[in-house]
């Protein structure tokens, strides 16, 4: 049986309540008669022989690219770079998806009698995974072989001694990534696609870069210049990452990379619920609601986090390819199209959104502020193609506790971010000329990026500017339930209900504005006509 | 005529001490200080002037007295009973003589510089008094008046919060400038401590300066360096950065100058983002001692765990200055000796070295008034009747959003500025 593609749904008087995320917690919240919801498609049936469709795809390249095993010779030098904790999300049951494509890769390797074999997390300035995260992503018969050795490494994009300077883009970007990787006979990078923007070019370009090459595109103005990130043509971001790519590939490095989508079977069994449509909600779903709603309420702060985080989710592999970067790109960015994309037809005066527990940057870890704004505005904000979901001067209006609480080991310099830069401003671009470069370069955030799990102390600043696209074309972001002086921070404005949030966004978007829910985790994608 | 006494009693410090753990000033319900009827102090021979008080500010060191907490040190620089009250504007009540040997006419308005040196006291000059640098007098109980380190802590001067006269030597009477409010005024006596703390930092343009605590010196020290750098005397500290408990004082300390105003519990993390330090110890949860940090810190609090954090966020080869009045504290001394740190304290005023010019700290501190105009930190004017509240009210004044309670001894009725 083919899975049901997304839809909207119209809010009539019969609709039931719509389940509503809060951080960590969720309920359900009446939608106004009319609003819209965004449902996404069930998720795809799962490949039967994942093991089998890898090998297929390690040996049948796509595009312009020899198979696998023609690349792998005794004495060479073989690097392979995976995507790190921040995909999928949540993490998935085990095995991993990079367990089994590297496993793959491995055993080829083998064969070849390749035995110079480097295992490299592409880090970019996120934090260092745990031996148990890594244990988790690879396998612990892969972890066990590799890391004794010092043969796992984390990519480490302030190490000069481990970085490589391979030239300028014509438009004067600095390409400079991990030396290894780059002098290496072959650089097999293993991506998760979890939505559009991962991969392609950006896995090399981005995930194994330095600061000096990152700033190029992760600055204010590449990024508002990135309408939609996930929709390639008019993404800056995109656009500087291919270039750089290109650069990359003309260097020599041979790139063999493999792209995977997962379905978006996100929650397991006891959760299921979360990803169902309400009204078919049966029994055990409803009590399963009623149950897990209340214990997350009543359940301490640190229990309730502890209880979310623990989810594996049930992702399975949905399709694979692998051999020239931008063919295989092409193929797998379809894939998650059809497994995301939701037809929406015109745009809507409000869009409301709840806010999960999980976001690319929290994983084993807390939702800050910061995240919070670049979940719903980063994130969720951009994933469309053609125009955003909500018009320009429209209202955002989001759900979530939005507590000034940090992980002080993961998001060190996200403190300081919160109590020195957004006190003074909350602009992408002054912030970015008066602050970015301090934080960039502060030694102690640069010690605990490289030998702790913190993430480096210019990351706040990027998931600020990846609002910058929303907060420009947005007229005001409510969030609904956040703790008031924490959001008027980030500048926005707080309610305590959606009621609350209605009568304030009436300013903006007049007294019967169109209100449009995205029913988001699972994940989706609005093709916006 | 009515005046607040402090008397010995044991068993009233006692009760002060108890009753004060639920709050400073609120010693002054059960404590040493009472309200009495009381005759003036007597002449006290040649260089003596009769002063009547207008307005006399309740300070820091005065609420420890009240509330019993004052170290034992202060035992032999104090004679009971006495007249609280030091930072005293008054009125002459005869024609006399200022500090500079200048005449002053009765009913000129005088601001007490209220250290009891050698020159009150009658005797000949020790060196400091000699050079003007009363703060570090040598002989504050002996000569023929009774201990007591300034007015308001000596039985024979009377003191500030009285309605009625109080004595006064010429060394110590500065003339107030037509310019300067009342409550500008009764700002000079905490300001020159303030200035004078400031300059004991020896600061330069290249110097990171926390400050730690931001009521009236914490403040007054923000503003000293503000007025230090316009009037080209000493240049502007690099980074200033203020370590606040409320949200009153920082707006204030950021008006006044400060780069930075933050909670106090946020002040060692923006010391570390300027100072681009590093944390040494573990970070769980709290923050480590910095292993860089300010050139200066300047403690405005002086309580165990003020200079705990000043020890932690000062840099090496730094100075510590201590303007809070400090007593017993307990204290790792580690850091200091393994990273040559200075702690030095800053206790009133006599004579500041500008650029080779050596000018009082009184006088200086009144054109510092008169560039900030710092009655504005005057938040409360009380009589002398409502004493209790007056304290309790400068106990808590962070909290309440105010700076400086004062007591308008002409009035009947407590008048307290808008808060917020
Ligand atoms: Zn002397």
């Amino acid at each position: 049986m083919n899975p049901r593609p997304g839809f909207v749904l119209e809010v009539d008087r019969s609709t039931p309540p719509t389940l509503m995320w809060k951080g960590e917690s969720f309920g359900l919240q009446k939608l106004p008669t009319g609003s819209r919801i965004v449902y996404a498609p069930e998720p795809f049936d799962a490949l039967e022989d994942p093991q089998g469709a890898i090998r297929d795809a390690l040996e049948n390249p796509t595009g312009d690219q020899k198979p696998l095993s023609a690349l792998l010779f005794a004495g060479m030098r073989l690097t392979i770079c995976f995507d790190d904790i921040s995909l999928p999300l949540p993490p998935m049951l085990a095995p991993d998806i990079r367990q089994m494509v590297i496993e793959a890769v491995l055993d080829q390797a083998a064969e070849s009698g390749v035995d110079d074999v480097v295992l490299i997390a592409a880090l970019a300035l996120h934090r260092r995974m745990t031996e148990p995260e890594l244990r988790h992503a690879l396998g612990s018969r892969v972890y066990d072989a590799f890391a004794p050795h010092g043969l796992l490494m984390q990519h480490d994009a302030e190490d000069p001694s481990n970085l490589i300077h391979l030239g300028q883009t014509d438009h004067g970007e600095d390409v400079e990534i991990n030396k290894r990787a780059a002098e290496s006979d072959l650089l097999v990078y293993v991506n998760i696609n979890l939505v559009a923007m991962d991969g392609g070019h950006k896995s090399v370009a981005t995930g194994l870069a330095s600061y000096k090459s990152l700033r190029h595109h992760h600055n204010p103005k590449t990024m508002r210049h990135s309408k939609s990130f996930m929709h390639a043509p008019s993404s800056e971001l995109h656009s500087a990452n291919w270039r750089m790519g290109r650069l990359i590939k003309d260097s020599g490095v041979n790139i063999f990379q493999i792209e995977t989508t997962l379905n978006t079977n996100t929650f397991p069994e006891s959760f299921q619920f979360l990803q169902k449509r309400e009204w078919e909600w049966g029994i055990k779903d409803r009590m399963a609601f009623a149950a897990s709603s209340r214990a997350l309420d009543l359940a301490p702060r640190k229990m309730a986090r502890n209880i979310l985080q623990g989810i594996k989710a049930p992702h399975a592999l949905r399709t694979v390819y692998a051999g020239e970067v931008e063919a295989v790109h092409e193929k797998i960015t379809a894939d998650v199209w059809e497994q995301q994309g939701v037809a929406v037809s015109g745009q809507t005066d409000i869009v409301t959104m709840g806010l999960p527990y999980i976001s690319p940057y929290n994983v084993n870890s807390i939702m800050n502020p910061i995240l919070v704004a670049c979940l719903g505005l980063g994130y969720f904000f951009n994933s469309y193609r053609g125009k955003p979901v909500v018009r320009e001067g429209g209202v955002a209006i989001l759900f979530h506790p939005t507590r000034p609480e940090f992980h002080p080991g993961h998001h060190p310099s996200y403190i300081d971010f919160f109590e020195q830069v957004l006190t003074e401003t909350t602009d992408p671009v002054v912030m970015s000329e008066r602050y970015e470069e301090a934080y960039a370069t502060d030694p102690w955030y640069i010690h605990l990026y490289r030998t702790g799990h913190a993430y480096h102390g210019v990351h706040p600043f990027y998931m600020w500017y990846w609002c910058s696209h929303a907060m420009e074309h947005l007229s005001k972001v409510i969030i609904v339930g956040g703790d008031p002086a924490t959001v008027r921070r980030l500048g926005f404005q707080s309610a305590t209900t959606l009621d609350d949030a209605l009568e304030m966004a009436k300013d903006s978007v007049g007294m019967s504005p169109t209100i449009t829910h995205l029913h988001t985790p699972p994940l989706l994608m609005a093709d916006v006509t | 005529m009515k005046a607040l006494i402090i008397e010995r009693k044991v068993s009233r410090f006692a009760a002060a001490r108890l009753v004060s753990s639920f709050g400073s000033g609120r010693g002054a319900a059960l404590g040493p200080l009472r309200l009495f009827d009381t005759p003036a102090p007597k002449d006290l021979g040649p260089g003596w002037f009769s002063v009547t008080p207008v307005l006399a500010g309740i300070c820091g060191s005065d609420l420890a007295t009240v509330d019993g907490r004052s170290s034992h040190y202060f035992e032999h620089l104090v004679s009971f009973p006495f007249v609280p009250g030091h930072e005293v504007l008054g009125v002459m009540n005869e024609a006399g003589f200022d500090a500079f040997g200048d005449p002053l006419l009765e009913g000129d308005r005088v601001v007490l510089q209220p250290v009891l040196g050698c020159a009150a006291r009658g005797i000949q000059l020790c060196d400091a008094c000699r050079e003007g640098d009363v703060g570090r007098c040598q002989f504050l109980n002996v000569g023929h008046i009774r201990a007591g380190l300034q007015t308001g802590y000596c039985a024979d001067t009377g003191g500030g919060w009285s309605e009625g006269p109080l004595r006064a030597h010429q060394s110590q009477l500065y003339k107030v400038p037509d310019a300067l409010s009342d409550d500008d005024a009764v700002t000079i006596e905490p300001m020159a401590c303030a200035l004078h703390g400031a300059l004991r930092a020896h600061h330069s343009g290249s110097s990171t300066v926390a400050v730690l605590g931001a009521g009236t010196l914490g403040l007054g020290v923000v503003a000293a360096f503000a007025f230090l750098a316009a009037t080209g005397r000493s240049p502007r500290p690099s980074r200033l950065i203020v370590g606040a408990r409320y949200p009153s004082q920082r707006a204030v300390a950021k008006h006044l100058g400060a780069d930075e105003a933050v909670p106090t519990d946020q002040l060692a993390r923006s010391v570390r983002m300027a100072t681009r330090s590093m944390i040494s110890g573990k970070s769980n949860g709290k923050m480590g001692p910095l292993t860089g940090g300010a050139d200066i810190v300047i403690d405005c609090v002086g309580s165990a765990e003020s200079l705990k954090e000043s020890l932690e966020i000062v840099a090496p080869g730094g100075r510590i200055v201590m303007i809070g009045m400090p007593g017993k504290v307990n204290v790792d001394l580690a850091g200091l000796w393994q990273r040559e740190v200075e702690i030095v304290g800053a206790y009133a005023y006599g004579v500041e070295h500008l650029d080779g010019v050596t000018v009082p700290t009184f006088s200086l501190a009144m054109e510092m008034v008169a560039h900030h105009h710092t009655g504005t930190l005057v938040s409360a004017h009380y009589p002398i009747d409502r004493f209790e509240e007056a304290l309790a009210h400068a106990g808590a004044a962070g909290p309440r959003g105010a700076v400086k309670i004062v007591f308008d001894l002409g009035r009947k009725k407590a008048t307290e500025k808008k808060e917020g």
